[in-house]
């Protein structure tokens, strides 16, 4: 039996939107399960508190300081490096042979599995370089991990810019690096801020390559020097060994308030910066 | 009028790769005049405005011949300072593009460039600029709003001002009307008869009318060469080749 | 002295664009140094293809991880992809302005929440779950590729949708014009139009689903053994560096090390694959 144009048409339409469906609600359901067992733990006692007893009492203080120490260190790290390249990459060079070495090495790099970059961060920075399990370790980790996302996002913007302030800027008598700080870099710099935040989500939520690389020592790190366990890295010890399913859901759920948090930012921006572009 | 020559170009050729843009051209443009240079589509009038203070240097794979003297001295040799050309020759391009910042930020980002960070100087600079070009009245209560929310002329305009305030001695305008209104327009021609009391301007009119209206001399380019100068009153009645005639009455173009 | 300052610039942000070649070719080497030596020692067949994994008596063998990686990846990839195709045809083609406009950042978001967070939501939900209607463990193959189905959405929702979106509107435009119903154009003009850039995405996708590991270390059981169905657990080969990182040192270490270059290599295949297929849609 033949089924007619019109009968499959509206057979795949209910079918696809049925899938989309299920994934929205699928999405929300994970998102509601977390929140709803985690945020009643969640309180100022919980924030404020450094872990005791591995986490089975007080809150997660420590962890939420590493995290925030880690990240910064990445970001610190990846953001001129990355800025730069993508400067590079649009400003200083033309298509060729360097552009497409470079391209595929960032790309090589975005498609590194982040346990690779444990490896990697293990045995460079905590043993070839002797920085040990540390802060430091485990940001300049993440910051090569998030190196490809910000030249990624930072190109694409720096592309999208209107080509003609270039050549304002230039007729006005602006050198080249005027040019670029005057012109080009004002208009692009919510796309660049918008790559470096999704590289700080990246950060916040990574957990394989700063267990290797920062340790999972709950004390608080008094210097860039110390090990450090970050909220993800918390979490995860937490949940697996079973120390507190309740402070796990907790830690969860300031998580993905984190990344809800920091994803609403990345798209206000985005989209403040498509408004502008048009 | 002074009768001297601001700017002389002299056998200049231009190619976009094979394709050669503009064919022998040789022409004076003397001080405080306005000179249209003017011509159908893609006969090189733009060109040789991009030649003038090298932003075709900008384009890959063009090449220039021949010379093009600024006050007797040769633009193109290697110890003429590029960005102090595109100072002196100041460009408005077809398309009003304010930079994305306040009217003020745009108007002082020339002088800012040149190295100018005394804000009396700059406050000084950009009212005198956008006197100049007519639009102090218009936005003087609003400076450091953002120069998009100006209307399409208001932002040429504005263009215009920007250029002002690098204190240029030549002002090239590529079509500057090319996408207003006819109130818009008159608005700029009418800026343009005062701003050539102090300086050299270089139009490429959008039609032939506002090479009449404007101009105190004019050259006709037609695919790269140049047909035609003089001065606009004689051209425009009583044209010496057959091809101008035919262009400004009409037949082609 | 303008000259030298900018042509200093130049060079500076040159020596910034090397930092991406530079980490490439550390990590690269240092991965190798330390993973090179069990593999000569134990041999490139019987690492890859020896059954037994037993560190402490000096044997290397990553087969039966090889094997939970790709059974969990097919899986993943079985079920991910015709949903991720579906969410990006639904996205571009079907749903409304307002809706696709909440929907595109919602989709977005699950590649923001941390993979501990998926495997602990797999792991209370999605593990029981198959224990009591399935059978088994519970800690399986199928429950890795569940999990990995939703994390490897977004990447393949997002790059599909950007190929089709690119699609010249006189495709759509002429095959409506032939009388051609709007589901008739997605299938036979627009996805084939878009093929490269949807393969792209699905090998991108799994190259995702098989470097995932904190996820999957939850869900997935990690018993060091062939599995025998999709009920059975597994290891992967992250999650085999992933729990033994913590505790492993000298050859052992190595061996792990060793692991990682396996899985460097299938990684950049499948992403050499991807830019291959970018480029010939290109031409």
């Amino acid at each position: 039996m033949r089924i007619s144009p019109k009968k499959s048409q509206i057979i795949a339409k209910t079918l696809i939107w049925a899938v989309a469906v299920i994934v929205i609600l699928l999405l929300i359901f994970i998102m509601a399960y977390i929140l709803v067992k985690g945020l009643p733990t969640l309180s100022w006692q919980f924030l404020s508190e450094v872990p005791r007893d591995m986490g089975r009492s007080g809150g997660i203080l420590s962890t939420i300081v590493s995290t925030l120490l880690v990240t910064v260190v990445a970001v610190v790290v990846a953001t001129p490096l990355g800025v730069g390249t993508a400067f590079y990459l649009t400003e200083y060079t033309r298509e060729g042979r360097v552009t497409r070495i470079i391209r595929f090495c960032a790309g090589a790099l975005a498609a590194i599995p982040s346990i690779v970059y444990g490896l990697f961060g293990f045995i460079f920075f905590v043993i070839y370089l002797k920085l040990g399990w540390s802060v430091i370790s485990g940001g300049l980790t993440l910051g090569v991990m998030i190196l490809p996302t910000i030249i990624r996002t930072s190109e694409d913007a720096i592309r999208a810019v209107h080509p003609m302030y270039r050549d304002v800027s230039y007729s006005l008598g602006g050198t080249k690096w005027q040019t670029i700080v005057g012109a080009v870099a004002p208009s692009a710099l919510p796309g660049i801020i918008t790559g470096v935040i999704l590289g700080i989500g990246r950060c916040v939520a990574e957990t394989a390559a700063v267990i290797l690389t920062a340790g999972s020592a709950l004390r608080m790190p008094t210097s860039l020097f110390s090990p450090a366990r970050t909220m993800a890295v918390h979490f995860y010890i937490l949940a697996r060994e079973g120390i507190s399913m309740e402070r796990a859901y907790g830690t969860a759920a300031l998580l993905i308030v984190f990344i809800l948090i920091i994803n609403v930012a990345a798209n206000i921006l985005l989209n403040k910066f498509v408004a502008k572009g048009r | 009028m002074d009768n001297r020559a601001k700017i002389n170009i002299k056998n200049l050729n231009f190619y976009y790769h094979d394709h050669q843009a503009i064919k022998d051209v040789s022409l004076d443009i003397k001080y405080n005049e306005i000179y249209a240079i003017f011509g159908p589509a893609n006969s090189g009038t733009t060109t040789i405005l991009k030649a003038i203070n090298r932003m075709c240097d900008l384009i890959p794979g063009t090449r220039t011949e021949g010379e093009i003297l600024l006050d007797g001295k040769d633009i193109r040799s290697p110890d003429f300072n590029i960005t102090e050309l595109r100072r002196r020759v100041g460009i408005v391009f077809e398309e009003p593009v304010p930079l994305p910042m306040s009217i003020f930020d745009n108007i002082a980002y020339g002088p800012r460039m040149s190295g100018i960070k005394n804000k009396v100087v700059l406050a000084e600079r950009v009212e005198n600029s956008l006197r100049m070009a007519v639009l102090w009245d218009e936005v003087k209560d609003k400076l450091h709003s953002p120069a998009l929310r100006l209307s399409g002329g208001q932002q040429q305009r504005l263009c215009i001002a920007r250029i002002l305030a690098l204190e240029p001695e030549v002002i090239m305008l590529d079509r500057p009307c090319a996408a207003l209104d006819p109130i818009s327009t008159f608005q700029i021609e009418e800026s343009l008869k005062l701003l050539k009391e102090r300086f050299t301007i270089i139009i490429v009119p959008h039609n032939i009318q506002q090479a009449a209206r404007v101009a105190d001399r004019a050259g006709f380019m037609l695919m790269g060469t140049l047909v035609e100068e003089g001065d606009t009153d004689q051209m425009f009645v009583n044209p010496r080749e057959q091809k101008t005639s035919d262009y400004i009455t009409g037949r082609f173009g | 002295m303008n000259n030298l300052k900018e042509k200093l610039i130049g060079n500076g942000f040159f020596l910034i664009a090397l930092s991406t070649l530079s980490v490439l070719a550390l990590i690269t080497v240092f991965i190798l140094i330390e993973g090179v030596p069990v593999i000569a020692k134990v041999g490139l067949f019987n690492f890859i293809f020896g059954m037994k994994w037993a560190p402490s008596q000096g044997a290397f063998g990553i087969f039966p991880m090889i094997v939970g990686s790709v059974s969990v990846t097919v899986g993943a990839a079985l079920l991910g992809v015709p949903t991720a195709i579906c969410c990006s045809i639904f996205l571009t083609e079907f749903a409304p302005p307002a809706v696709s406009k909440i929907v595109r950042p919602a989709i977005q978001l699950l590649a923001g929440i941390p993979s501990v967070v998926y495997g602990f939501w797999g792991l209370t939900f999605i593990v029981p779950a198959i224990r009591n209607f399935l059978g088994g463990p519970g800690l399986s193959v199928l429950a890795g590729s569940i999990i990995l189905a939703i994390m490897i959405l977004p990447t393949i929702v997002s790059i599909s949708e950007v190929s089709i979106l690119a699609l010249p509107r006189q495709y759509k435009e002429g095959s409506l014009a032939l009388g051609a119903t709007h589901w008739q154009t997605i299938r036979s003009v627009l996805l084939p139009a878009a093929k490269s850039g949807i393969m792209t995405s699905v090998i991108l996708g799994m190259g995702r689903a098989i470097g995932e590991t904190m996820a999957v270390i939850m869900v997935l059981g990690n018993a060091v053994a062939l599995p025998k169905s999709i009920l059975d657990p597994a290891r992967t080969l992250t999650t085999n560096i992933g729990i033994e990182m913590g505790y492993a040192s000298g050859e052992h270490q190595q061996a792990l090390f060793a692991t990682g270059i396996v899985l460097l290599v299938i990684i950049m295949l499948l992403n050499s694959a991807a830019q291959l297929i970018v480029q010939r849609g290109r031409d």
